[in-house]
């Protein structure tokens, strides 16, 4: 079985982002950059259904600028084969993306597209859906559980109010949730390996695939969160300030 | 042109609270505007959604495949819709999240998550980065699809409204193979819905174990409140993940938010920053949940929760 993995490069989780001056988008110049977080969640489950031996086969492929070839060396650390390299300068929106990835699932042939839920820069959650929708495949989305065999996946997901259990018939596109695993640190020696796993690297004005902009960012601003907030020394003095200041019981 | 809004619901025949926000935003987009209920045995649902204000019609698909609103055959269904309408709306919830995107790839349209704000019939407020940052974004697609926050649009009323009901007769065959339906487990809960509730209690990882979240029952106890957790607790196995807030959790937006032994990372706050009053209880005078909060309380949290519930009991 062949899992393909869709891996996004984006601004490290832990940074607090940072507005431009213009307000035309996200500094993203000299901030530390990360694989997604929900990506590696993926990887990881695809690299240990190979270890299960239920994979064959684990390709990585991202889309954007060539240091994308640093999120896609991490995935082959962790234990991916090889990856796929899309040069892009521009920001693609995840129409875009699902319509890349289309090409080089029919390229590919694989069984299974895992990849995150959603990425954590813009918070879209909707690449694996629309290209289950292209491919006209099953999906399962917000994946806590899988288990493959026999060209069907069982899917535990994360719904409003608990859980669900749902068979898919496979090919499938699968969405992972964080609670999916725990994903490993890439072992030294496994990085060094990782450098003589191939990658190959292709234009994206080469594939001929249209990935004209449907949703322009106007501008960005900073959503404050920040409250001028007091410290109360005691409940006493709590309840006062919610009964008679905030009102709120 | 007309609005489309898919109506969810939970199992015990209630309407969603986040759908009733979803018919508020698609009264700006267009004046007509009808709703969309999928199922099966939807009698008495029917009759309860007809009578939500803000919708002239209330659209019924009635068939034994959408009975756990899979997003395949869901999707399908809504695409054969969707000529008649230039805007679809669904709440920006696990079932919207999974059907609109669909629904979009099939239609070749970029869907609009999580909006906040509608400015125009073109322009969106949605956050990103964890809800961080603001964007404003305006779609050139003909056909719009957006996913609707529950938190920032008021919900339209339950009655009082008196929509035309009207059955889909001609529902579109779907593959029944793609995904079948094998278990539900839900969460069992007396307490208010997370997303809906008046008043929130959170416990993070300084909660230590599951067992200590009953300090925190107790006091929602006093205030009926629901309860909630961050990642962390969630992670720990100290309760369901269904009772996560945050970017990867639900969103919510109380009158009250009490946050205990909870540090207050940015994933968090992305669940619960639009609340009226943030309470932040925590040991550590550093710990970033204080910067966000209206009144803080440094201290034990097993010190410090008795003493409020017996206040609270005392009031």
């Amino acid at each position: 079985m062949k899992i393909l993995v869709p891996v996004k490069r984006v601004v490290d989780s832990n940074i607090k982002p940072l507005v431009k001056s213009d307000n035309s988008g996200v500094e993203v110049g000299g901030v530390k950059m990360s694989m997604n977080p929900f990506d590696e969640t993926a990887v990881e489950e695809a690299v240990r259904l190979k270890e299960q031996k239920i994979a064959s086969e684990v390709v990585v492929i991202s889309i954007g600028e060539p240091k994308c070839q640093d999120t896609l060396r991490t995935a082959m650390a962790m234990g991916a084969d090889r990856g796929i390299l899309v040069t892009s300068d521009d920001a693609l929106e995840s129409l875009s993306v699902a319509k890349i990835l289309q090409y080089f699932v029919t390229k590919e042939q694989p069984d299974v597209v895992l990849m995150g839920k959603q990425a954590s820069d813009d918070d879209m959650n909707a690449t694996g859906q629309i290209l289950a929708a292209k491919l006209g495949w099953a999906q399962g989305t917000f994946v806590s559980k899988l288990e493959l065999s026999d060209g069907k996946a069982q899917i535990t997901r994360e719904i409003d109010d608990g859980q669900e259990i749902l068979e898919l018939t496979l090919p499938a596109v699968i969405t992972t949730d964080l609670r999916l695993n725990e994903p490993r640190f890439a072992s030294l020696p496994n990085i060094m390996k990782a450098k003589k796993k191939q990658i190959e690297t292709v234009a994206l004005a080469d594939l001929g695939v249209d990935t004209a902009v449907r949703l322009q960012v106007k501008s960005v601003a900073e959503s404050s969160s920040v409250r001028e907030g007091i410290i109360v020394g005691s409940v006493e003095e709590l309840m006062d300030k919610l009964q008679n200041e905030a009102k709120v019981i | 042109m007309a609005v489309l809004v898919l109506l969810s619901y939970e199992k015990g025949d209630q309407i969603r609270k986040i759908s009733r926000s979803a018919i508020t935003a698609a009264g700006k987009l267009g004046t007509e505007v009808h709703a969309l209920l999928v199922g099966d045995h939807l009698d008495g649902l029917s009759q309860k959604a007809s009578q939500l204000q803000g919708i002239q019609k209330l659209l019924v698909a009635e068939h034994a495949d959408y009975a756990h609103m899979q997003a395949e055959p869901v999707a399908d269904l809504i695409v054969s819709l969707a000529d008649s309408y230039e805007f679809i709306v669904a709440p920006a919830n696990a079932e919207g999240k999974d059907i609109l995107p669909r629904l979009a790839g099939l239609l070749d349209v970029q869907p609009i998550s999580d909006v906040v704000e509608i400015i125009d019939a073109s322009t969106f407020v949605r956050p990103i980065y964890a809800g961080s940052i603001l964007a404003t974004v305006t779609s050139k697609d003909a056909k719009k699809l957006l996913s609707v926050r529950g938190t920032t649009f008021e919900a339209v009323a339950e009655t009082g409204g008196n929509a035309t009901i009207e059955k889909i007769e001609n529902l579109p065959a779907s593959d029944k193979q793609l995904s079948v339906f094998k278990e539900l487990k839900l969460s069992q809960s007396d307490r208010p819905e997370l997303e809906s509730a008046r008043v929130v209690i959170s416990g993070g990882r300084g909660m230590q174990s599951g067992e200590n979240f009953v300090l925190l029952e107790k006091i929602a106890d006093q205030l009926d409140a629901a309860i909630g957790a961050s990642r962390a607790a969630v992670d720990a196995g100290f309760v369901p993940n269904d009772y996560q807030v945050g970017q990867t959790g639900k969103i919510v937006a109380p009158e009250l938010y009490v946050a205990v032994a909870l540090s207050g990372a940015i994933q968090h706050l992305a669940g619960m920053k639009d609340s009226k009053i943030v309470v932040a209880i925590n040991k550590d005078p550093e710990a970033p949940i204080f910067k966000v909060s209206d009144y803080g309380i440094i201290g034990d949290l097993f010190e410090i929760l008795p003493q409020l519930e017996a206040a609270l009991k005392a009031r």
